[in-house]
């Protein structure tokens, strides 16, 4: 199974990969606590209410750990946890990073396609613009 | 609740397993483990395993040892499932479900050609929102490693002397896959593998398997080996809770309370402890979790050789663990027991048995201490 097969039938979260697949990020919001999370549900996972919308979110976060591997004559690799202005903290990677990336560093959305058809949300160093 | 005790303890011998299937090497630790006990097959009534086990849950090696339980429990937290098998055996004892359960584990990722363990896609909901990023199981640890860094200061030298630890036991173990006794600047100047956690900060790969046998309290007195109480236990799991990630603290914080609190005891207590230890971070997490010191006092509780034994105030993993010795099927739990019912039994390496060792510490971290992990703490003593 491909990633995108299993991400078809997890019905709960479809518009959060339909909004990357358009150049959207956006984040699962309850309507009944006020709260964001990640990864998106049907279901609150705060309060325990279906009235889950999604609603756009700023792309702007701050980076609150990463993993950097560095392999010979390719790219940084820097897998990390990004805490979104909107308050959860997800799983990205951080792309085009330069070596002193760090934990603290503002970071904002990206969209890149996986060979595998879905379009993740990455994120790239933003220390000027934040 | 009526007592139980871990009499019987096998770990297989091979660290890569050339043509013994997955099954074989299961139920050859099976028979190692009843054979310790002073048991036979016949004897089994209740079987506990993991996903490492083959097929559905306990169904197909029971078959393929033939074997009739009344009893039977697959509960799955990666490899810290055996300390909760253990735990669940004693509360199955205790209720009188089972009087002699079988744990087994074993697995081959070594002569299967595993190098670098990804996270395998499964139809989870979580599982695009990571797998996109294809995170290996160092990259992971590397995040935990990175934050508690961050937060408390802990240096990588600090995280070194867990490994220093580990091997300065392991040069005793004639099975242990790494016997060299190493260095913190051997530690820290070896290649980098995923920031900040270097190639020494990881365990090893290894196949074999290993068992155990728990046993009521009336089966445990007719047996002629010594009494090995399971005396308290806790289990917890712990998740990026919807995006409210804590990496710094594990599920320990909440399975090993519970289990000092059962045991009426205080980590002050304990003469010996088995860790956990997929990395060197894995351990350093556990042990302020467990509260052998407070949360961010890890670094300087491990450092100058605090962890070695003879030498420091709190032994671990004298058979050199993960780090060095074993970490058969990428699960470390099982070993992690086994190791402490030798040092209860004073049949550790005798350079690395701690004097009038009565109560130690068994714990676990399984799955991925970056996302969903589950803790076990195991605490045993010697009647
Ligand atoms: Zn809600």
């Amino acid at each position: 199974m491909t990633l995108a097969d299993l991400a078809a039938v997890n019905f709960d979260a479809l518009p959060f990969w339909q909004g990357t697949e358009a150049g959207d990020f956006l984040i699962a919001r309850c309507e009944s606590c006020g709260e964001a999370h990640h990864y998106p549900r049907a279901i609150c996972p705060f309060c325990r209410s279906e009235a889950i919308r999604f609603v756009p979110a700023s792309g702007k976060g701050v980076i609150y750990s990463l993993a950097v591997t560095r392999i010979p004559e390719k790219p940084l690799r820097v897998v990390a946890y990004v805490t979104l202005e909107e308050g959860p903290t997800i799983m990205t990677q951080i792309v085009d990073a330069d070596d002193a990336v760090a934990i603290g560093d503002p970071v904002r959305v990206d969209f890149q396609k996986h060979p595998e058809g879905l379009t993740a949300a990455v994120f790239r160093l933003a220390r000027d613009t934040n | 609740m009526s007592a139980a005790y871990i009499m019987g303890a096998y770990e297989h011998p091979t660290r890569k397993a050339e043509g013994i299937s997955v099954a074989q090497l299961h139920m050859q630790s099976a028979a190692g483990a009843l054979a310790d006990a002073g048991l036979s097959f016949d004897d089994v009534d209740g079987y506990f395993c993991a996903g490492d086990a083959p097929g559905l849950g306990a169904m197909s090696m029971l078959e393929y040892m033939n074997l009739d339980v009344h009893h039977v429990d697959s509960t799955e937290t990666g490899g810290s499932s055996y300390l909760i098998h253990v735990a669940h055996a004693a509360q199955a004892i205790a209720a009188g479900k089972c009087n002699v359960a079988l744990i087994t584990l074993a697995g081959r990722p070594r002569a299967a050609g595993m190098k670098s363990a990804k996270m395998p896609p499964s139809p989870t909901p979580d599982t695009p929102f990571e797998g996109l990023f294809a995170p290996s199981v160092v990259e992971m640890y590397g995040m935990v490693a990175a934050r508690h860094m961050y937060e408390f200061g802990t240096t990588s030298e600090q995280l070194a002397w867990i490994k220093v630890a580990a091997s300065q036991h392991a040069q005793h173990n004639e099975r242990a896959m790494l016997r060299k006794v190493v260095t913190v600047d051997d530690v820290v100047n070896s290649p980098l593998v995923s920031a900040p956690l270097h190639r020494l900060d990881c365990c090893v790969v290894s196949d074999g398997g290993g068992a155990l046998v728990v046993t009521s309290e009336a089966v445990a007195k007719s047996l002629n080996r010594p009494l090995v109480k399971v005396r308290g236990n806790g289990e917890a799991v712990k998740h990026p809770s919807a995006g409210r990630v804590d990496l710094t603290t594990s599920a320990g914080a909440i399975s090993g309370p519970r289990a000092f609190a059962e045991a009426g005891v205080t980590p002050a207590d304990i003469k010996y402890a088995s860790i956990y230890d997929s990395f060197t971070i894995t351990v350093l997490v556990a042990l302020e979790d467990l509260g052998f010191c407070e949360k961010g006092k890890g670094g300087a509780f491990v450092a100058d050789g605090n962890l070695i034994s003879g030498q420091g105030k709190l032994p671990f993993n004298t058979d050199g663990g993960g780090l060095c010795n074993n970490h058969p099927s990428n699960r470390g739990g099982m070993t992690k027991v086994i190791e402490a019912v030798r040092q209860l039994r004073g049949e550790a390496h005798p350079a690395v048995q701690v004097p009038g060792c009565d109560l130690a510490l068994a714990h676990g971290t399984g799955g991925s201490l970056a996302t969903r992990h589950g803790s076990a703490t195991l605490i045993l003593e010697r009647l």
